[in-house]
């Protein structure tokens, strides 16, 4: 199986990176920090103001390692990427595909939901004892509303808007409850709904934190495969948006981010002084908090469980990748229809 | 070595021996292009490597010739061979092509079409007939004559067709999982030949009913 490589991430502000023989050093106040041999390496994510060396940038993309940049809060700058070695028939295969998307939606926005739902009813079953009475039937309820919305669905055949309007429906819902699945007693952490540009409360600071890294393992995985990360199904063409990223990543979310986020503040590796509120009420998270994210999520990608469609063990971190291969491999005419991912 | 391009590109001879091992490969290398970066770098390394073998023939008095380009215009074909020896007869040289592989001899026939290919590119070339090759096996250390007759001539012309077939259709040909040849086939993972043979909607429709069943919830295992 393709070996799951590592991410760096480089979060140290003023930070320099450079190539030494085949390695990356990092250095801090012209002291070396540390020291990643290249081939380990599947990409590198530099927060903020660090500096790279121009001969590494050119290792990184000779290598097909990703160098992506963001800035301190995380929001995507940049990438850089070597050559594209995408394969022209492929990507033919999807542009044509995405002009008739209703089946390749369907597969998505059913796992969406359903992975969503999972989400809910492991709460309830883990936790529900300890909720009030309220939130329960709130929980409960919203369990049978994407009941509803994944049967009108699943086995129908509404079109791509109608199955687009289903999804922020089960979103809607979903989110509504998201809050009774907190458990830390800090009055602060709380989410008061979603909220993107800013976040305006600490979880969905997370939220937003957790999807910006989904996003750029779920394009680096299209782009690996030879897919155009720009061209999806279920979301629409706009310049600038890594539209199949996006669509890749809906199937992930409920399980790689969203339950992260519970963990992380249900366990309390994150507290409110993980957070910080700007001027005019945007949160984000502090340097501290980031690094406590960055380590939880390099060890969750690290876990493996059985891919459902594959009948074979899979780290999370490779999930992406093999769905992404998956796609391909409907697009190219050998699967009946995309298998999405569902969690169990 | 470009892919499903104009009929005219001549096929790839280096393409032939996947084309004879499974037709599938040949696409996923050839037309897909979803592995062919390592696959050639790590050729062309060990190509580097052998390419060195003692000039035992030397003492006979062959030239050597490495890395030769060669083309068949009748078979629309071209590629590289690693070393041919021109042997000195009455009548004039005889072309000898020298194929290196890592690894051993192998039970199907992929590296003798290869070889039997740029045979045939030569006979056009020097317009003289070219018997017999040779392979070399970098496990072995073993040169094996090829001797090139009717029936290998047929096989390696039925692949060229084939192959060039379906270069030109830019299809890949659905995974039909063997277990003798995909066990040791390197592409297994990205061709997937198992999960290829199974309908994809069934699964969703499956995976579906079980996570609206009522006991799903309660079944589940924790992460
Ligand atoms: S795994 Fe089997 S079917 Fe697939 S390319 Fe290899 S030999 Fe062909």
């Amino acid at each position: 199986m393709k070996k799951l490589l590592n991410t760096l991430y480089v979060t140290t502000e003023g930070a320099r990176l450079r190539k030494e023989g085949e390695n990356i050093v990092a250095e801090v106040d012209d002291t070396e920090r540390g020291r990643v041999p290249l081939h380990m390496l599947g990409a590198v994510v530099v927060f903020g103001a660090i500096a790279i060396s121009p001969p590494l940038v050119g290792a990184l993309a000779r290598a097909g390692i990703t160098l992506v940049l963001l800035d301190r809060q995380g929001r995507f700058e940049a990438r850089v990427e070597g050559p594209v070695s995408g394969n022209v028939l492929l990507r033919r295969a999807q542009y044509r595909a995405s002009e008739q998307p209703d089946e390749i939606v369907r597969s998505i926005v059913t796992a969406k939901i359903a992975n969503q739902r999972v989400v809910l009813q492991r709460a309830l079953r883990d936790h529900g004892a300890e909720m009030s009475a309220d939130h329960r039937t709130a929980v409960e309820s919203t369990i049978d509303r994407m009941e509803r919305i994944l049967r009108r669905i699943a086995f129908t055949n509404e079109g791509a808007d109608a199955m687009r309007g289903a999804e922020g429906e089960a979103a809607n819902g979903y989110f509504a409850v998201f809050d009774s699945l907190l458990r830390s007693p800090d009055p602060d952490i709380r989410f008061n709904g979603r909220s993107r540009r800013p976040p305006r409360d600490p979880v969905n600071a997370l939220l937003s934190f957790l999807y910006t890294l989904l996003t750029h393992d779920c394009r680096s995985a299209a782009e690996c495969v030879g897919l155009d990360p720009a061209v999806g199904f279920l979301h629409r063409d706009r310049p600038g948006r890594p539209s199949l990223a996006l669509d890749l990543m809906e199937e992930f979310r409920p399980v790689l981010a969203d339950r992260l986020a519970l963990s992380l503040i249900n366990r309390r590796q994150l507290r409110s002084g993980d957070f910080e509120t700007r001027d005019g009420g945007a949160v984000l998270l502090t340097e501290a908090g980031r690094k406590t994210v960055l380590t939880a999520w390099q060890e969750r990608k690290k876990e493996e469980r059985r891919h459902p469609f594959l009948d074979e063990m899979a780290p999370y971190g490779l999930v992406p990748y093999l769905q992404a291969q998956l796609l391909a491999r409907h697009l190219r005419g050998d699967l009946d229809a995309y298998p999405p991912w569902f969690w169990r | 070595m470009t892919p499903a391009a104009d009929l005219d590109d001549p096929l790839p001879i280096s393409a032939l021996q996947h084309a004879v091992y499974c037709l599938r490969q040949a696409a996923l290398i050839h037309i897909e292009r979803v592995w062919a970066e390592n696959r050639f770098t790590a050729e062309g390394r060990v190509l580097h490597d052998v390419a060195h073998e003692a000039g035992s023939r030397k003492s006979r008095g062959a030239r050597r010739v490495t890395a030769l380009q060669l083309a068949s215009l009748r078979l629309n074909i071209s590629g590289i061979a690693d070393v041919v020896e021109f042997h000195r007869g009455p009548d004039g040289e005889t072309a000898f092509p020298i194929e290196y592989k890592r690894g051993k001899p192998k039970l199907h026939r992929a590296d003798e079409v290869q070889l039997c290919a740029q045979a045939l590119c030569l006979e056009e070339m020097t317009a003289r007939p070219v018997p017999e090759g040779a392979l070399f096996y970098g496990e072995t250390k073993r040169r094996l004559i090829v001797p090139f007759d009717a029936e290998l001539r047929r096989l390696t012309e039925d692949t060229v067709r084939a192959f060039g077939a379906l270069v030109a259709s830019g299809r890949t040909p659905p995974a039909v999982w063997k277990a003798s040849r995909c066990r040791s086939c390197s592409l297994i993972e990205l061709c997937r030949p198992q999960a290829m043979a199974k309908s994809a909607l069934d699964f969703r429709r499956r995976a579906l009913v079980a996570a609206l069943a009522p006991e799903a919830a309660a079944n589940g295992s924790s992460p």
